[in-house]
């Protein structure tokens, strides 16, 4: 009697390991694909830059400094692809992105390149590359805060660590445009 | 660092679990009426032929079935006489919906035209992965960039949700129910059924047989428009969630209430499809019973009530 009891125990023991081990993997994925969305957006806008600094070259010849500052900026965020954390790469973005600023910035002094189509295009491009990495972001975070709350409640924060889960990192950009999240009610 | 960025999210893949148990019960329900309707006309032809038209009943629902989950979407497509977009074409809809998608973190689905000046769009499909969402030009010509936002992230709404799939489900089910009844009403005129004279339990089942064949495309039409009436508020907040701009959606919703113009291309199936209700013609008898969507004054209100 009393093995049978014992083993009913084991049994629903074994049943909640498993359970909560292959959610904690599925979210776990989940993360991993929603940070591949945000690395083929990060990838669109590194490869948009250099002909974008070219274009912008070809009319505003006394801007070097200002090139130079986002090439760089552009090779940082290349390198910090290949292996840094997600804040390491937000950081390096964010250097991208105030470099682009003053590119554009720059650009706005000369009416002729506004008014030519491979400017245009560039620009409108990476306006739509600038708004996908902003959701695909969302999406991440979200998946991220899902991922590391289930983590960090018990009981599952108990032997998470024996089975090697470990918290994620949310993905930051200095956006001032972000808007803020609406209060849903039913 | 760790501050949570998007504290309030309704979580998509809940919402799909909750569509799959949706799924199932509908086409449990429409086999069931099926059924129901088969077995009574059958009886009203023959004594036991009731039980024999069982058989055709469940090839013809399970039929149907097939038929929506893998073509569904397509054939609603086609009747819409919706054309799919180029790879070149209207580049600001693609760029929305392509980041819209990521924001839920679905493929980017196919997007469709339909060259009608009425403004409306829907989605359809039978998963994220095969997904359309088709546009009217109408939609496209009269809402600026942030109210075509809150349209698209509502549509993309219903694919994250899988909605779709229930939607296209219901839409096809409810069309091979009326054939069918149509089909059965007209058998039942033309042809001979038991004769006459033979008493009490024959006349039951002729009137029973009769009745059903009026009341299930009835029947099946209140499931069908309940069902969409629930999803549209579901996908206006997370469509309000995904942009974290309800005004946008509102101010859509505001434009295309006040176009008067209906859709040719929407008729009763494909109506609550729509984002909103395309016909415009929509009767007031039986209090909001044969709605195809909530009333749009309260969406708005809902949606204003957010912010």
């Amino acid at each position: 009697m009393e093995i049978i009891v014992v083993l009913v125990i084991i049994g629903a023991l074994a049943l909640f390991f498993v359970a909560t081990y292959n959610r904690l993997i599925t979210l776990r994925q989940r993360v991993k694909e929603a940070w591949a969305d945000i690395d083929v957006q990060l990838k669109r806008r590194h490869d948009l830059i250099p002909n974008l600094v070219e274009t912008v070259k070809g009319y505003a010849t006394h801007e070097s400094t200002v090139f130079q500052k986002v090439t760089e900026a552009r090779a940082a965020a290349v390198a910090a692809g290949s292996s840094a954390t997600p804040e390491q790469r937000a950081q390096a973005e964010n250097m991208l992105t105030s470099a682009l600023r003053s590119v554009f910035a720059v650009a706005e002094n000369y009416p002729q390149l506004q008014a030519v189509q491979e400017f245009k295009d560039l620009s409108e491009n990476l306006t739509a590359t600038e708004d996908k990495i902003s959701f695909a972001r969302r999406f991440y975070n979200g998946n991220v805060r899902d991922y590391n709350t289930s983590l960090q409640t018990f009981p599952t924060n108990v032997f998470a660590g024996m089975f090697g889960f470990k918290a994620e990192q949310y993905f930051e950009l200095a956006d001032a445009a972000e808007r803020e999240v609406p209060q849903v009610k039913f | 660092m760790t501050t949570d960025p998007t504290p309030a999210r309704l979580s998509i893949y809940d919402a799909a679990a909750a569509n799959r148990w949706r799924t199932l019960l509908l086409i449990a329900a429409f086999t069931a009426l099926v059924a129901l309707l088969a077995y009574f006309v059958g009886e009203y032809f023959a004594p036991g032929g009731g039980v024999a038209a069982l058989p055709f009943a469940f090839a013809i629902s399970i039929g149907g079935a097939l038929v929506s989950y893998f073509a569904g979407d397509k054939l609603i497509l086609a009747q819409s006489q919706a054309r799919e977009l180029g790879a070149s074409e209207e580049p600001q809809l693609r760029n929305i919906v392509e980041a819209l998608a990521l924001g839920l973190g679905i493929p980017t689905p196919k997007i469709y035209v339909i060259e009608d000046s009425a403004p409306n769009a829907f989605a359809t499909g039978r998963d994220p992965q095969h997904a359309s969402i088709a546009v009217t030009r109408g939609l496209l010509d009269k809402l600026d960039r942030t109210e075509l936002e809150g349209v698209i992230a509502h549509e993309l709404s219903h694919v994250g949700n899988r909605d779709i799939r229930v939607m296209v489900l219901v839409t096809v089910l409810v069309g091979t129910v009326a054939l069918l009844a149509d089909w059965m009403w007209r058998s039942m005129f033309w042809g001979r059924g038991r004769d006459r004279d033979r008493g009490g339990a024959g006349a039951i089942i002729a009137v029973i047989a009769i009745a059903l064949a009026v009341l299930t495309p009835i029947i099946a039409t209140l499931i069908q428009l309940a069902v969409s009436r629930q999803r549209e508020y579901l996908a206006d907040a997370s469509g309000a969630l995904l942009t974290r701009y309800p005004p946008g959606l509102a101010s859509a919703l505001r434009k295309i209430a006040a176009d008067k113009e209906p859709l040719e291309v929407a008729n009763k199936a494909t109506a609550s499809l729509y984002i909103a209700n395309p016909l415009k013609d929509a009767p007031a008898f039986f209090d909001h019973l044969f709605d195809t969507h909530p009333p749009i004054e309260e969406r708005i209100k809902r949606l204003e009530a957010m912010d």
